[in-house]
């Protein structure tokens, strides 16, 4: 962030999203899966925000959400200062140039039966009215961009090894020169040393077109690299929200804390000097969460008052923000 | 605990191909280790190194065709695992020695309760009745902290989160008290907070049960964790066997230094760039007779062409498959 006031250009307040449930003879609604449950945070144009949390936590939710790939229950989210929660799904597609996503499984989200040309393709011909020519030229362009070979735009997608498709994912959401990209677990279904290829050229990317990234993910220690500032997630909310370097040297939130904790240390001299927070069972079921704070049924750091009462969620520094009774008095 | 210094399981020598349409596939070129009693051993590499296919040639899980055990040997209490009868695997399988697979919700059978499957080793191998191995059942799924164990045994894999079944999974690999479990990256499908639960399980349970143990994962920080010694694997070989802390302290092979470059920290500075390695695996199409790694080494001369690295003794039960190991040590 070079800016002395960046400005947010995602904006999301109170975002709710909750599937409902139907049961019985006649499939009455009989609840609802909270998966997102009241979640709000900006992205500042030019940043990464990583997004992290265990799975079942409505993280992936969330993203799709904040590109209204959902219906939301509730909320409002901006992008660029136009309020698209309520927006129809016909005005939605105007706007889609704007916003993208690279999604976590690579085979999953190709086309098997389109060739790496016609898939980067698509969104060209979808949105904008070049010749195709013109389109061609410019699928040629962001295969290079993503380091991709030329040659290989009359393949198919299985012809290409698990990282290259993931390059092929993203060169198709960079198709329309959009400003800010939802990037989801785009690399958890790779190998270690493909990951690392695959992050760096995200953040050249970043560089190179100025892309705002949101980017989900489950590898803490990928996030830490990766990301600016850091929200994390437990059962639909955001229990923490700080500037990345902050959040891993000084984390305040109990769930925090047991997640970095958690996190295996390539080092075994520090290992066994590390303080583990084992955190017991299993998070709760969003269709049923506890009642007070969502973290009430594992945190080691439990009050009565956690039981009883929503935490608000409170600035503790700047740009640090938590939800815990912790700190809120 | 028996005589530590006699291994319970050694290897020499495995090689394990694949015959399909387009040729042979070397998987695994000549792998040979040994494990001691109550040791744990951690098997690292990328994937498509053989790692789990050696594991599975152990004790011939594979189907055949198109897998083909060429050669080795898997000596395991005075036998020899590779030229035993099915039906005499058959009895060691899941009683002497346990699998854990890295999937458990392909590994668990849909349409058996739990309870089921825990209880099936036990009847088959133990030859308990059936209300005696309800009740061994029961303590297995205490021992693996299920709550709630005797109503759980009549559960459906479908009904527990994956960090459940992954406990189910390791308590019907430790049904007959095996004297070696071979877990194929048993915490990778799991989040953190539930991967380290199942660490401290498998370091509680080892101490308890004394049992060996070797662990495949390609998450070196799991490692660092957990084993005593490690084997580092690239193209069906071993390139690199050391204790757990000279491992990570001094590791030799270049393969292993720019796989422990790429993980990213979780404290100290940021990188500006994570370290990759470029360039893929390889898929052996023969029997090597070159380092597999030269193409994607730093520090690859000419020789690598010409000959393949046998592993070599560097003091201190560290074994280095790599030409230029001193030299790069510098």
């Amino acid at each position: 962030m070079s800016d002395l006031s960046p400005k947010p250009l995602v904006q999301v307040r109170d975002l709710k999203m909750h599937f409902p449930i139907f049961s019985g003879l006649l499939r009455r609604r009989s609840g609802a899966v909270k998966a997102v449950d009241g979640v709000s945070f900006d992205v500042f144009e030019g940043e990464t925000l990583g997004l992290v949390g265990e799975s079942g936590c409505g993280k992936s939710t969330c993203g799709r959400a904040v590109l209204r790939l959902y219906d939301i229950t509730s909320g409002s989210i901006a992008i660029d200062g136009e309020d698209i929660a309520k927006s129809s799904q016909s005005d939605l597609r105007s706007k889609r140039s704007l916003m993208q996503m690279v999604f976590q499984d690579p085979m999953a989200s190709l086309n098997p039966r389109m060739t790496v040309e016609a898939i980067i393709r698509e969104p060209l011909d979808e949105h904008t009215r070049l010749s195709s020519a013109e389109k061609r030229e410019k699928v040629l362009e962001l295969m290079d961009a993503v380091g991709l070979n030329r040659a290989f735009s009359g393949r198919y997608p299985h012809a290409f090894s698990g990282g290259q498709r993931q390059r092929i994912g993203i060169a198709r959401a960079l198709a329309l020169n959009p400003k800010f990209i939802v990037c989801d677990e785009p690399i958890a279904a790779l190998d270690v040393s493909i990951q690392a290829q695959v992050v760096n050229l995200l953040e050249d990317l970043q560089d190179q077109f100025g892309l705002t990234f949101l980017f989900i993910s489950h590898d803490l220690s990928m996030v830490r690299h990766i990301a600016d500032r850091v929200a994390v997630m437990y059962l639909g909310r955001i229990v923490e929200i700080a500037p990345a370097d902050q959040l891993y040297a000084a984390p305040r939130h109990p769930y925090t804390r047991a997640l970095l904790s958690a996190l295996p240390e390539p080092d075994p001299s520090l290992e066994n000097t590390r303080e583990r927070i084992i955190l017991k069972g299993d998070v709760p079921s969003p269709a049923n969460p506890p009642k007070g704070c969502n973290f009430c049924t594992r945190c080691p750091d439990v009050m009565a008052i956690c039981r009883d009462q929503e935490p608000p969620e409170v600035d503790i520094a700047p740009g640090h923000r938590t939800a815990c009774h912790l700190y809120s008095s | 605990m028996p005589d530590p210094t006699r291994p319970i399981l050694s290897v020499s020598g495995l090689e394990t191909r694949f015959h399909t349409r387009k040729g042979s596939v070397h998987a695994v070129n000549g792998v040979s280790f040994s494990l001691a009693p109550g040791e744990l051993l951690g098997v690292v590499g990328e994937s498509g190194s053989g790692k789990s296919v050696t594991m599975m040639s152990l004790l011939r899980l594979l189907p055949t065709p198109p897998a083909d055990i060429m050669a080795g040997r898997v000596d395991f209490e005075g036998q020899d695992l590779l030229s035993l009868t099915e039906d005499d695997l058959r009895k060691l399988r899941g009683s002497k020695i346990g699998f854990v697979f890295q999937d458990p919700m392909t590994s668990l059978n849909p349409v058996f309760t739990v309870g089921h499957q825990i209880m099936e080793p036990l009847r088959e191998h133990l030859k308990l009745d059936k209300r005696a191995a309800q009740k061994r059942a029961q303590e297995l799924l205490e021992l693996v902290g299920i709550p709630d164990a005797e109503r759980r045994l009549r559960d459906y894999p479908h009904q527990f989160s994956g960090g459940m079944r992954q406990r189910v999974m390791i308590a019907i690999a430790l049904a007959c008290d095996p004297k070696v479990l071979i877990a194929d990256e048993p915490t990778t499908a799991l989040d953190v907070t539930i991967q380290a639960q199942i660490l401290e399980l498998m370091k509680d349970l080892r101490q308890r049960l004394g049992m060996a143990v070797i662990w495949i994962t390609h998450d070196l920080g799991v490692i660092a964790g957990i084993a005593d010694r490690v084997l580092v694997m690239y193209g069906g070989q071993v390139v690199e066997q050391a204790p757990v802390k000279d491992l990570f302290r001094t590791p030799k092979h270049p393969y292993t230094r720019a796989l422990l470059s790429t993980v990213p920290r979780i404290n100290g500075g940021r990188a500006h760039r994570l370290e990759v390695i470029a360039g893929q695996p390889p898929i052996l199409k023969s029997a090597p007779v070159a380092c597999s790694f030269r193409d994607r080494c730093p520090s690859a001369t000419a020789l690598c062409a010409g000959t393949n690295p046998p592993l070599t003794d560097h003091g201190k039960g560290h074994f280095v498959a790599c030409l230029n190991a001193e030299m790069a040590d510098v």
